[in-house]
């Protein structure tokens, strides 16, 4: 297998004044080059810190990591040609300058001779729709189209991996879907190259990985296909309840037998909680403590499990459920 | 692999850096009043209080070339070796360092897209000022003076850069330090008076500065009558040496603060 990027025992350690804080914990991470690999974790999981290790702005506490057959400590010069990365809700650049000066000045920052630079611009531009924008300057641009210019950026130089770090982010449904269809066009055009991308939205990674590290606490937790992590919780039913907004419920469905995990959404005013039952009978016992509880049963639903169901299966909670310390 | 050259990347980021200032200053026309009318004034008023004490003649024409100097020392200070600061909150920093160019492209291209403001500022301030107070200038010494204040500039910049490497390092402290820097060095580096009456000792140290001496030298080379702190020969010798060692250390100190800055977390911006 031809490897774009692998990881063994990679550790980081942020040290300031009186703390320490472990982001990363010792990740083994082996990306086959060619695919298009998610990295899928709660806010402080230690994606970012990942990342930025990856591209060679930050140096791993301990452990290595290889990108493109490079060492990201030692030979990060000659890697830095070979990679990009672009971050969800980056306000990179400078306000005043067009959109196409803009992708053209980071251009130059690796050597790329100005007639063909410009000219990948304008077909970039095109292909993400922003043709109309290229005149227009930065600072008044929408976020979408912000977000679709910080991915030009990082294609024009033809990068043998792209990172990129939760880049739909705070965008649009539409927006984000542009980005992801951008990036799965970028991908087909040629079988050898390799995205890296970082999201919180399960949706995403099933989506768009082929596969997916699920990260938690600086540690991947699970890695497979999207298939595969969703096999993992299907031998469970899983089953939504809605339920009237009332006191704290989840402590005690996930005290009932049979109920392997639970997690709760607030959806249109409503508590979403779903269940993952290992057998059917755990149901009769989930329904007694919802009487008990006096809160109304607004809807059942069984449905096919989703990475979110994996993920809470692995995790003991759900991915936007505050960290409880 | 094959890539573009260093030297080719080096040269196009200088460019490419240079421009987005350009661009500001040719888009938002603000800067001439802050930038040139404002520093105009402050030299007239200084020339006002050399009248005042009744300074000789040829003192007008120190202030004037001190004012001309000092939009460069400007520059460096504000847009050069606090830059990064800026740069590392906008998240420009991090492109910029992981691209495969080198930082001290980033930064000349930065001081040359600058360098358009500071030379208007500079000529309006010479023109202005020469042409109301009636300062005169030895014509003989002009060509050579223009090629020292191009060393001295050189130098300049390069002292720049070895400020900012520093400022990679000292992040939120910079801003205080560059203001705690700019009025001692107008003393120190006698922007407003000759050298030669601070004594050899603040002198000295004021010689640190290029600037110090390559005004020193201009003055002596246009302004008849300067007194004279060190010889001319010595003073531009001096400062080809200056170039020499703030461009070999600048580099350095980059390369060593830069992966300093890497292991400490200090290139990227915090999102969490
Ligand atoms: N520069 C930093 N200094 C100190 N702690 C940091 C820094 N950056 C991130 N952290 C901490 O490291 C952990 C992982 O953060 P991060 O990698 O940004 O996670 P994610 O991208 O998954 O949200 C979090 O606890 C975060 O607070
Ligand atoms: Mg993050």
């Amino acid at each position: 297998m031809d490897i774009a990027v692998e990881t063994r025992a990679l550790r980081r350690v942020y040290r300031s004044r009186n703390q320490e804080v472990v982001a990363l914990d010792g990740v083994d991470l082996r990306v086959a080059r060619g695919q298009r690999y998610g990295v899928l974790g709660p806010n402080g999981a230690g994606k970012t810190t990942m990342i930025k290790i990856l591209v060679t702005l930050l140096l791993p506490s301990s452990g290595e990591a290889r990108v493109d057959g490079l060492d990201v400590v030692h030979q990060f010069r000659e890697l830095r040609h070979r990679i990009a990365m672009v971050s969800g809700g980056e306000n990179v650049g400078f306000g005043m300058l067009k959109v196409k000066e803009q992708l053209w000045m980071f251009s130059q920052f690796y050597g790329m001779p100005s007639a063909p630079s410009k000219r990948r611009i304008g077909e970039l531009l095109e292909r993400l729709g922003l043709s109309e924008a290229a005149d227009r300057r930065v600072s008044a641009l929408s976020s979408g189209m912000r977000q679709k210019m910080n991915l030009i950026r990082g294609l024009i130089t033809n990068p043998r991996i792209l990172f990129l770090d939760e880049p739909t982010v705070a965008l649009d449904v539409g927006a984000a879907r542009d980005v992801r269809d951008e990036v799965r066009r970028w991908m087909a055009e040629d079988p050898t190259r390799t995205v890296i991308l970082t999201t919180h939205y399960m949706m995403e990674a099933d989506e768009l990985c082929d596969r997916v590290a699920i990260v938690n606490r600086g540690r991947i937790v699970a890695e497979g296909t999207p298939a595969e992590l969703k096999q993992r919780v299907q031998q469970n039913a899983i089953v939504d309840l809605q339920l009237s907004p009332g006191g704290r419920l989840l402590d005690a469905l996930r005290a009932v037998e049979g109920v392997a995990a639970a997690s709760v959404t607030e959806q249109d005013g409503l508590d979403r909680f779903s269940l993952q039952l290992s057998n059917d009978a755990a149901l009769g016992g989930v329904m007694r403590v919802v009487e008990g509880s006096g809160r109304q049963i607004r809807g059942v639903q069984k449905r096919e499990p989703t990475l979110e169901d994996a993920f809470v299966k692995l995790v003991g909670r759900g991915m936007a459920e505050e960290e409880q310390a | 692999m094959s890539h573009p050259s260093a030297m080719r990347i080096f040269l196009k980021t200088i460019v490419a850096r240079a421009y987005p200032r350009f661009v500001a200053a040719y888009r938002n026309r603000a800067w001439l009043i802050t930038e040139t009318l404002l520093p105009l004034v402050g030299t007239i008023a200084m020339i006002y209080v050399y009248r005042a004490l009744h300074a000789p003649a040829r003192f007008l024409g120190f202030v004037v070339l001190g004012g001309v100097l000092l939009a460069f020392w400007q520059n460096v200070i504000w847009a050069m070796a606090t830059q990064f600061f800026w740069d590392r909150g906008a998240g420009n920093l991090e492109l910029f360092a992981m691209a495969p160019t080198s930082l001290a492209a980033i930064l000349l291209g930065m001081a040359l897209g600058g360098a358009y403001v500071s030379l208007t500022r500079a000529a309006t301030i010479l023109l202005v000022a020469s042409v109301l107070f009636g300062v005169s200038y030895s014509l003989s010494g002009l060509l050579p003076a223009l090629g020292v204040f191009v060393l001295t500039i050189s130098a300049l910049y390069c002292l720049g850069m070895l400020l900012a490497s520093l400022f990679l390092f000292y992040q939120r402290e910079a801003w205080q330090l560059a203001d705690a820097m700019q009025e001692p060095i107008y003393f120190l580096s006698g922007f407003y008076f000759p050298v030669r009456s601070l004594g050899a000792v603040v002198g000295g140290v004021g010689s640190l500065i290029p600037l110090t001496l390559g005004l020193d030298a201009i003055r002596q080379l246009i302004l008849p009558g300067t007194p004279q702190f060190i010889p001319l020969s010595v003073e531009v010798l001096a400062v080809v040496a200056q170039i020499i060692a703030y461009a070999a250390l600048s580099q350095i100190s980059l390369r060593y603060l830069e992966r300093q800055a890497r292991q400490d977390a200090r290139l990227i911006l915090r999102s969490t």
